[in-house]
């Protein structure tokens, strides 16, 4: 499985193709428009996204958006962003779907690998590194913006965040994907250290609501889930539960 | 310092501006006596739904070279494993040979096990070859089937990525279809309902899809049997004829008779034995 990801063709960074269709020679050079071809038959699937990850003392809680777009169309609005790399160990992931479904299954393979040649539960650095160790050689072909989240017995909660170009850091709070630009300034605003598990699922949840709102790549439910020692706990804030804000 | 740009990108809905000049193109060519480009079809409507107990998937029939229909009624539903079918749209050899791979080792791996083939065991199976490629395959699938664990539906984009959803609709007529599905879908519905479902749907991309058209197929699959109903519904006749149009002898009168003889003379003959043995 290591050799999921070859050194393939230098191409993708400059010309997204989602289909072999070619252009035909009536194409407008100014306007993008093409009734023949339209826009979303031809762009790769994204999750758009808003991701986040927040620490608290026992364990994590990790929150995203549910929306996938190719293009200006949705092609699923109630999308999984919150993939189970091991027991403990969650990924938060924005980019391309694509991409980041093919890093998540690949590291979900080696992880597994490694803990059963340690015999015992892996750590959310290692699943991190393996991460970091993909998305950096890979970073030329590859678009994906992960945040990796989890529960271990010698660090307890961590939040990792391994964006675009294949940077690792551990953060107590970490946002991604392109909603999170809209709030950055609430999360620096409001999270506060030694936060309860219940003050960091509203943080979150909030937050998330936030970027839904004005992001419009983001948008459906808001995925939440609880890991710690006693397991994960997951749920689903459907759109008409979620936190009000202003009516603006 | 903003400089207004001449050629603006729309963002979306309806650009207007080419409605002036196309008035103008018109009235110029139909002054010389021509008639202006017809509207020409490209792409295909596929959908699945799962049901109480299975999925139901269908395809519209036509495929289209370019701008010509090359095929009215092709097979878009594609033979997995006896349990497992899988709907492909995009370019047409890509998701005929891309299913066939995956058929083919997938029996192979059915052999090994000797179990039946899981739906997810396909869609990982055709993803990672999906995603190798890295979109230059264009095969956009819809794939369903019912295995141990029940009824499964995944869609699977050219670039790799999937989707495991009750009800996917994929093709250029992806959003008629979807928008019929978005109303009317229901968990656990009955087989007759849910073929009425599909049949609906595809027949909303057949009709409001310029590159979906002819008849429509289903495959309603549930565990121990596969219906494979081509056609389940052919939703476009060929219209019939109201006069005749063959002319008698001697309709057209002959006017004048000028008969050119042209004397050839042989320059070279040489002679090449065909084996027919």
């Amino acid at each position: 499985m290591c050799g999921l990801l070859p050194r393939v063709l230098q191409l993708r960074s400059s010309f997204k193709m989602a289909t072999a269709l070619r252009f035909p020679a009536n194409v407008s050079t100014f306007n993008n428009y093409n009734d023949l071809h339209p826009d979303w038959t031809q762009r790769e699937v994204s999750t758009g996204t808003t991701i986040m990850a927040v620490e608290f003392d026992g364990g994590v809680v990790i929150g995203a958006d549910s929306r996938t777009t190719t293009g200006a169309y949705i092609a699923n609005r109630v999308t999984d962003k919150l993939t189970p790399i091991h027991e403990r160990i969650f990924c938060c992931r924005s980019g391309s779907a694509a991409d980041t479904q093919a890093i998540a299954d690949a590291v979900t393979y080696q992880l597994g690998f490694h803990s059963i040649e340690l015999d015992e539960a892996p750590l959310v650095q290692t699943a991190a590194s393996l991460f970091r160790d993909m998305c950096y050689r890979y970073r030329e072909e590859l678009m994906a913006g992960i945040i990796v989240a989890g529960w271990d017995r010698r660090r307890g909660g961590q939040v990792y965040t391994v964006p675009v170009g294949g940077m690792m850091t551990r953060q107590p709070v970490s946002v991604g994907g392109s909603g999170s630009s809209y709030i950055y300034g609430y999360v620096d605003s409001n999270y506060r250290t030694g936060m309860s598990k219940e003050e960091c699922l509203k943080f979150t949840a909030e937050a998330l609501t936030l970027a839904m709102e004005r992001d419009g790549s983001s948008g459906g439910v808001v995925r939440l889930a609880v890991i710690s020692e006693q397991g994960v706990e997951r749920q689903a804030i459907l759109g008409n539960q979620l936190p009000k804000f202003s009516t603006v | 310092m903003a400089t207004v740009s001449v050629c603006q990108y729309h963002p979306g809905g309806f650009s207007f501006e080419n409605c002036k000049r196309n008035a103008l193109l018109e009235a110029d060519i139909n002054k010389l006596g021509f008639s202006s480009p017809a509207a020409r079809k490209t792409g295909t409507t596929i959908c699945g739904v799962v049901y109480k107990d299975g999925v139901v998937l269908g395809a519209d029939t036509r495929a289209t070279e370019g701008m010509v229909v090359a095929d009215k009624n092709c097979s878009k539903i594609h033979y997995i494993s006896p349990n497992i079918y899988c709907c492909g749209a995009g370019t047409a050899a890509d998701t005929e040979m891309t299913t066939q791979i995956i058929s083919s080792n997938l029996e192979l791996h059915s052999l090994s096990t000797g179990r039946l083939p899981r739906v997810a065991t396909a869609n990982r199976m055709l993803k990672q070859m999906l995603f190798r490629y890295q979109g230059y395959i264009g095969a956009a699938l819809v794939l369903g089937g019912v295995d141990c664990n029940g009824p499964h539906l995944y869609s699977i984009y050219p670039h790799g990525s999937t989707d495991k959803l009750p009800y996917v609709t994929m093709g250029s007529g992806s959003l008629a279809a979807m928008a019929v599905f978005e109303d009317r879908y229901r968990p656990n519905m009955e087989e007759e309902e849910a073929k009425r479902l599909v049949r609906d749907a595809i027949a909303a991309g057949i009709f409001n899809d310029l590159g979906s058209g002819s008849n429509i197929d289903l495959c309603v699959i549930s565990k121990g049997k596969v219906d494979y109903l081509r056609p389940h519904d052919v939703a476009n006749k060929k219209g019939v004829r109201t006069g005749s149009y063959r002319y008698k002898h001697g309709t057209t009168g002959v006017l004048t008779k000028a008969v050119t003889p042209l004397s050839l003379e042989v320059v070279e003959e040489n002679v090449q034995t065909m084996d027919t043995s």
